[in-house]
């Protein structure tokens, strides 16, 4: 089985990521490291395979930069087989439609009997890219998978709604986002990190896909920043040491609030 | 403009969110159309039109009969191609998301997110999305139509127009794609008191609690308060309470009166599911947690002692 998982390199967790005032698109000047989401990606796939007798291919895809091969590689390290980077200035600043018709296509190349995302990216905050990508694919769609299970030619999946739990199915290929609740993923190991090197790592341009740059990049978007501003004040924050009294403090807060 | 809200609902009844939006597209002057989507759902038009809707398209299909998204955007991606719409706006939720994904990409239409609230500049639309953990508010437009909205849950409050909507049947042809997913089973949680959607007060816990027993020092404060118990992802995800209670990311936004907070760290993935609440009152052991810099006010302490102690002050008050 073929298993591809989109991944994204974000801003570094630690950093202080800041949007460029005069570009309004996110400063990647930094240090980035891996989506913490699609770790619990990969390590699924990691899973399916290793259950599968180790069989087959796990292959990151991804769009960025690039230095986002660093990001890449740690998908690589944890056990990954491959990894194919879409690299364009052509696509820089690509939106929610435009990624996904670059990733789209970056996918009908694999063809993939499995596709998996990231519950979200840590960056943008957006949770949706997988519904746009498996439109384009033409692949039936799944989210918020917490447990997944992957035999006979199909996907049966527990996952988490508003109101419970679904449990829901459909015959591969399909397109699934894992919520980071599915597992626990796996640390590198030294052995890992040393052969990630080593692993093919492709980098390839819209030309290469065949992908008409009018539908990638800015020229492809179809949303637009136009302003920044500072969110609204919250007021001002009490923060009191309990000495023994911090429930009546908070009882004489909540009257002042005209709360109780 | 003409504005489309997809209404999803639960049971026989339109969520409030849905109403919410109807509301907002209402009050920008726009002549607003809502769409109901499933099987059985015809009832649902009065009640949209109640809440502003001038028409409401219907697709009553038993291919809908399951809350899965891909034969919705089918519906949708049909319905935007006979009709003009200026924006398609949706209330955030899990099933909803990823419908406007699907659909963006169909019509390949601009898709904003996490918008806390929308205007008309110019005459185009514009979204305002917190963005960078809430640090920077992003005004964001479209490019060609219709545009496409995700709004985040709690920004809009319903308001009852007394007006009464026409149904419009919708043909439903759905692609081969669309259907290959199926439900095999559904599993519901309830708790007891309100839900933490309708409470005007929450009382919520986190992994400092320590322990699973400790919800029920939260259940007796919330009784007290008459409010509802909220749980972080990390002790649902513990099963130490149901996941129908989950306020976050990935379970619900809600904005009450009143939000306290105890043994949750305020990790961004819990704040934005609460942070528009009126008033937050933290209890934390540690003092670094980045709830202290959002709540109004705060105490650093062992939630083990503070939370029975205020419970009995409450009582007592409520009693003298």
């Amino acid at each position: 089985m073929k298993i591809a998982v989109c991944v994204k390199q974000v801003p570094e967790a630690t950093g202080h990521p800041r949007i460029d005032p005069s570009s309004k698109r996110l400063d990647r000047s930094g240090e980035g490291a891996l989506n913490q989401y699609d770790v619990n990606a990969v390590e699924e796939a990691l899973r399916i395979k290793e259950a599968n007798g180790d069989a087959g291919e796990v292959v990151l895809v991804s769009l960025g930069p690039e230095r986002a091969l660093d990001a890449l590689r740690k998908g690589l390290a944890m056990g990954a087989d491959r990894a194919v980077l879409v690299s364009d200035t052509a696509a820089a600043g690509s939106d929610l439609v435009a990624t996904s018709y670059v990733l789209a296509k970056a996918l009908e190349r694999e063809s993939a009997d499995l596709i998996l995302f990231g519950q979200q990216s840590s960056d943008s905050d957006g949770a949706v890219l997988w519904a746009a990508v498996a439109d384009r694919l033409r692949l039936p769609v799944i989210s918020q998978a917490a447990q997944l299970t992957v035999a006979g030619g199909k996907a049966r999946v527990k996952r988490q709604t508003e109101f419970g739990y679904d449990v829901v199915e459909a015959g591969l290929p399909a397109l699934i986002g894992v919520s980071d609740a599915i597992n626990e993923p796996r640390y590198p190991s030294l052995k890992g990190i040393m052969g990630a090197k080593k692993k093919p790592q492709e980098i390839v341009s819209l030309a290469d896909l065949g992908a008409d740059a009018a539908h990638a990049g800015e020229a492809g978007s179809r949303t637009e920043v136009l302003a920044l501003t500072p969110p609204p004040a919250r007021g001002d924050s009490q923060k009191i040491e309990d000495d023994g009294s911090g429930a009546e403090k908070i009882l004489a807060f909540l009257v002042e609030r005209k709360l109780v | 403009m003409r504005i489309l809200v997809f209404l999803e609902h639960s049971g026989s009844e339109l969520q409030k969110n849905n109403l919410g939006v109807l509301a907002k597209a209402a009050s920008l002057g726009a002549d607003v159309a809502g769409v109901v989507i499933g099987q059985g759902v015809s009832g649902l038009v009065e009640q949209a039109g109640r809440f502003g809707a001038t028409t409401v398209y219907v697709a009553d299909d038993a291919a809908l009969a399951s809350p899965l998204p891909q034969p919705r955007v089918d519906v949708l991606a049909r319905l935007a191609g006979e009709q003009s719409f200026d924006a398609i706006l949706f209330a955030s939720s899990v099933l909803s998301a990823d419908i406007a994904s699907g659909l963006a990409a169909r019509l390949d239409a601009g898709l904003n997110w996490g918008l806390v609230d929308l205007a008309i500049d110019g005459g185009r639309l514009v979204g305002t999305q917190p963005a960078l953990g809430d640090s920077v508010y992003v005004q964001v437009g479209w490019k060609g139509g219709p545009a496409l909205g995700l709004v985040r849950s709690g920004s809009f409050e319903p308001k009852e127009t007394g007006g009464s909507a026409q149904a419009v049947a919708v043909q439903v042809t759905l692609e081969e794609f669309s259907s290959r997913v199926t439900l095999v089973e559904q599993l519901r949680e309830t708790s007891e008191g309100p839900s933490i959607e309708e409470a005007d007060i929450i009382v919520a816990g986190g992994r400092g609690l320590g322990q699973a027993e400790n919800f029920g020092l939260l259940e007796s404060l919330a009784k007290e308060l008459g409010g509802a118990v909220g749980a972080t992802r990390a002790v649902v995800d513990a099963g130490w309470y149901p996941y129908s209670t989950q306020v976050g990311q990935t379970g619900k936004s809600v904005a009450p009166k009143l939000y306290v907070a105890a043994g949750i760290s305020g990790a961004i993935q819990h704040k934005v599911g609460m942070q528009s609440s009126g008033t937050i009152v933290a209890i934390n052991k540690d003092a670094n947690a980045p709830i202290f810099e959002f709540c109004d006010f705060g105490i650093v302490g062992d939630l083990t002692t503070v939370v029975p102690k205020l419970t009995e002050l409450v009582k007592a008050r409520k009693a003298g």
